[in-house]
């Protein structure tokens, strides 16, 4: 079947199984390769993208369920972007495979959050990390949401 | 055949002899540096430096989140008399770079190149002042190089504009290496090479590869462990939609199709049967680490420890036990690859590009020469990339329906066909002399296999050794003044794989030693720090060792007052000669233990990059963490569980400490490994900290308050 949404602000339009999960159309059909395959089954947040604002675990999500939605992935995000800056200044990666799941996730909660708490990062952001980068991945997030409150 | 008759001979004086021999050889291995053992030292293969003044250094480490291209870079800039912004590196592909012949790990990236990659460097410096001088009609001496530049008097020209005009690079002899200046690039934070690409998605990993007309593969493997494949019936699977080819080999069943998802749900139709040789439960894998079963082997000693530790009197003894672990890492194995008529290309993760092209060619029938492996970034290593048959699966795959082939393992198969960090069992016994110090003490350790069976390591190694390597890593007993200590390795080989997990039987044998320390610190009614800093020798090692306790004690609030309900707890190993101490603080929030800060001291030798060296003493922190309050696999029926993420449960944001410190001491002129020694305390640390709480020894990890 025909699907058609917005990814990255610019209208595609896909011919897929329904069911095939959204990543595998972004990866392979639409060759954004920014969004990962780690679990497929929506337990480690490595595929994590932005439809309509909420943070959405790609490899579990059908495509059809995405016509018509907003679909942001990490190359969606502006070279300038605060999640960008601060994961910059942070010097958070190491192997780096998880952390555009981890940026997208939080850029979801830094826009829904505006007075972020440790605890609100706690409980919203549940993505895996085996490099364990997660010391310095809290200090990026609490920067993103300076940034982007400065932004506001 | 004269030396196995030589081996008999030496076997034949006895079991006594041999192991004094033996002996020798693990404490030679505990403390020997890895050399480097790449296949060139020709500057022209290293290094290419373009028309556009970029340096790109070709290495034949592979970057898997350590950081060692962005140190390697900042090696061969300082050498070379390049800049940063100049320097750029890529994985040396196996066809037209150079190969190393050991690997990726073991904490050596950066420690076995100091040395190499500068001579490397430096006569690539020598062969551009040589070129240089015929270019600019001057002699050698009146060339000076620095920032990417080469200057006569007051004439310069960058590298690029230099390298435009030769057309043939004269060789050179080694050339003397700089003296260490430490105002430039050596020891300077550098942010990491990688970091742009990784924050903005670029396609570097193997995952992300692809090939034009490429297919998608999909393996079945085998969810039981000691089975075998009996029949198998592919009639619905070959009917359904985008289905290519399956292929049935002696050793896997393939699936070709046009998409991944076609080939996930064509393998998901495949009716198969297997048949278990033996029934395995987890208890079973338990019964068999135990020290007392399996092939004993004493890897240390020192005094009379038998004499010393004779039943009765003041014998302390306690037993501790870590569980197998998962690796875990977030890429899934996998590669893509594309067999012609004479030759393969793999694109894929690898740790060992040398036994993976190996491995490829051995199985195409073709010379390892025109198999070309061409390594990507790695989403993690930590191990898992050092057996790749997932290489050989893509080829053959390829093979059969001639055209390029991308194959991985989905999730399930990684938890159930991991090569995991055994579990283990260790035992430890000891005496107080009148004063409360350690009269003697032993260590066993039991577990499964880590270095044996392993292609990185020839069977040779641990035969001569007579134990398994990787599996005592961490078990030797550091406290030299113990006037009676010895160490002994029990071999067990379990029904499944079990190999190299990141820092190997460091974070269990270390749970194990330093919680009994600190048991024996409290009947010696002694403060915990004082008594080990009493009980290490003045020797090289001993001093580095007790500069770090130091450091992360006067660093730490030890002796301090703490928060209400906060306690503090200590331990400390040494790793590839890299000497690490860790004081955490814990509390006990809803019945679970709760980190809040670790205070950590490393002595890695020279620093290369002190930013990426604290994050690899953060991340091994935190997975340390994760693996002693956490992870566990188990097995039922034959069946090895979790097989997802969540169930396999790991430390996320919530668990992670808020503050972590880290001390780095330089105590050495050379570089020393730095990703794994940081995860050797962690365990054990927790534990001790956990008990000044709530008054009960945890002696199984994972840790929790429960049992």
């Amino acid at each position: 079947m025909k699907i058609t949404f917005s990814l990255n602000d610019e209208k595609v339009t896909v011919e897929s199984d329904g069911n095939t999960p959204l990543l595998w159309v972004i990866r392979d059909q639409l060759g954004y390769k920014g969004t990962k395959f780690g679990c497929g089954k929506g337990a480690c947040g490595a595929c994590t993208v932005n439809i309509d604002g909420m943070a959405i675990r790609s490899c579990s999500y059908p495509v059809v369920a995405a016509a018509d939605k907003k679909v942001i992935t990490i190359e969606g995000l502006p070279e300038d972007h605060p999640v960008k800056k601060a994961w910059i200044e942070e010097i958070v990666p190491q192997c780096g495979y998880c952390q555009p799941g981890f940026m997208m996730a939080t850029n979801a909660l830094i826009n829904s959050k505006p007075n972020l708490t440790d605890e609100d990062i706690d409980n919203n952001i549940t993505n895996i990390c085996r490099c364990a980068t997660y010391y310095r991945m809290r200090k990026a997030i609490h920067k993103a949401a300076e940034l982007n409150n400065q932004n506001a | 055949m004269r030396s196995s008759v030589g081996l008999g001979v030496v076997i034949g004086t006895g079991y006594f002899t041999r192991n004094i021999w033996q002996r020798y050889i693990a404490e030679m291995a505990n403390t020997l540096d890895t050399p480097y053992q790449g296949t060139s030292s020709d500057p022209s293969i290293w290094f290419e430096i373009t028309e556009k003044n970029e340096v790109i250094l070709h290495s034949t480490k592979v970057e898997m989140g350590q950081g060692a291209h962005t140190g390697l870079a900042q090696i061969a800039a300082e050498e070379l008399g390049a800049t940063m912004e100049q320097m750029q590196v890529k994985h040396a592909e196996s066809m037209s770079g150079n190969v190393d012949n050991f690997a990726t790990g073991g904490s050596t990236s950066i420690a076995s190149l100091w040395i190499p990659l500068r001579e490397i460097a430096a006569s690539m410096r020598e062969m551009i002042r040589n070129e240089a001088s015929k270019v600019m009609n001057t002699t050698t001496d009146k060339i000076e190089i620095s920032e990417g530049k080469v200057s006569a008097g007051n004439k310069s020209i960058s590298f690029g504009e230099l390298v435009q005009q030769v057309t043939e690079w004269e060789e050179v002899d080694t050339p003397e290496l700089k003296a260490v200046d430490r105002a430039k690039y050596i020891g300077k934070p550098i942010p990491r090479l990688d970091l742009k690409s990784k924050v903005t998605g670029e396609p570097i990993y193997g995952l992300d590869a692809e090939m034009p007309n490429m297919l998608y593969g999909a393996v079945l493997r085998p969810h039981l462990v000691d089975s075998e494949l009996v029949s198998i019936d592919i009639t619905k699977a070959e009917k359904m939609p985008g289905v290519v080819k399956i292929i049935q080999e002696e050793d896997f069943v393939g699936v070709i199709a046009n998409s991944y998802y076609e080939a996930e749900q064509a393998k998901e139709a495949i009716q198969s049967e297997w048949k278990t040789n033996n029934n395995w439960n987890y208890e079973d894998i338990t019964e068999m680490i135990q020290v007392g079963k399996g092939h004993p082997q004493t890897i240390q000693k020192s005094g009379n420890p038998e004499g010393s530790l004779k039943e009765g009197g003041n014998l302390i003894r306690a037993e501790y036990k870590s569980p197998m672990g998962a690796h875990a890492q977030l890429e899934p194995n996998g590669s893509v690859a594309f067999v012609e008529e004479d030759k393969a290309t793999v694109i894929m993760s690898t740790q060992v590009v040398e036994i993976t092209r190996k491995e490829v060619a051995k199985r195409l029938g073709l010379n390892k020469d025109q198999v070309n492996i061409k390594p990507t970034f790695l989403g993690g290593g930590f191990g898992r990339r050092l057996h790749t048959p997932n290489a050989v699966e893509a080829a053959v795959m390829s093979k059969a329906v001639g055209k390029p082939v991308k194959s991985f393992f989905n999730r399930k198969e990684e938890f159930q066909n991991d090569t995991f960090r055994p579990p283990a069992h260790n035992f430890l016994k000891a005496k107080l002399d009148e004063n409360g110090m350690i009269a003697a003490m032993e260590h066993n350790i039991s577990s499964g296999d880590v270095s044996y069976g392993s292609p990185l390591l020839p069977a040779i190694v641990n035969n001569l050794i007579g134990s398994d390597v990787g599996a005592w890593r961490g078990g030797m007993i550091q406290y030299s003044s113990i006037p009676n200590y010895q160490a002994i390795s029990w071999r067990v080989k379990l029904p499944f794989a079990t190999s190299w997990w990141r820092s190997l039987g460091l974070l269990a044998n270390t749970f194990a030693i330093e919680s009994f320390m600190d048991e024996l610190a409290e009947k010696a009614g002694k403060d915990p720090i004082e008594y080990r800093l009493a009980q290490i020798d003045d020797s090289e090692r001993g001093t580095r060792l007790k500069k770090v306790i130091a450091a992360a004690r006067d660093n730490s609030s030890w002796g301090e007052k703490l928060t209400e309900g906060r306690s503090l707890g200590f331990a400390c190993s040494t790793d590839v000669n890299v000497p690490c101490a860790q004081v955490v603080e814990v509390s006990i929030e809803n019945s679970e233990i709760k980190v809040h800060k670790v205070t950590c001291a490393l002595d890695p030798g020279l620093v290369i990059n002190p930013d990426q060296v604290k994050a690899q003493c953060e991340g091994s922190i935190i997975m340390g963490m994760s693996a002693s309050m956490f992870e566990e696999m188990t097995l039922k029926d034959n069946e090895l569980q979790p097989i997802i993420y969540g169930p396999y449960k790991m430390a996320t944001m919530r668990h992670a400490p808020k503050e972590i410190n880290v001390i780095l001491l330089e105590n050495d002129d050379k570089p020393g490994g730095v990703g794994e020694p940081p995860l050797g305390p962690i365990g054990a640390a927790i534990a001790n900290a956990t008990y000044q709480l709530t008054g009960k020894r945890l002696r199984t990890m994972p840790l929790t308050l429960e049992a």
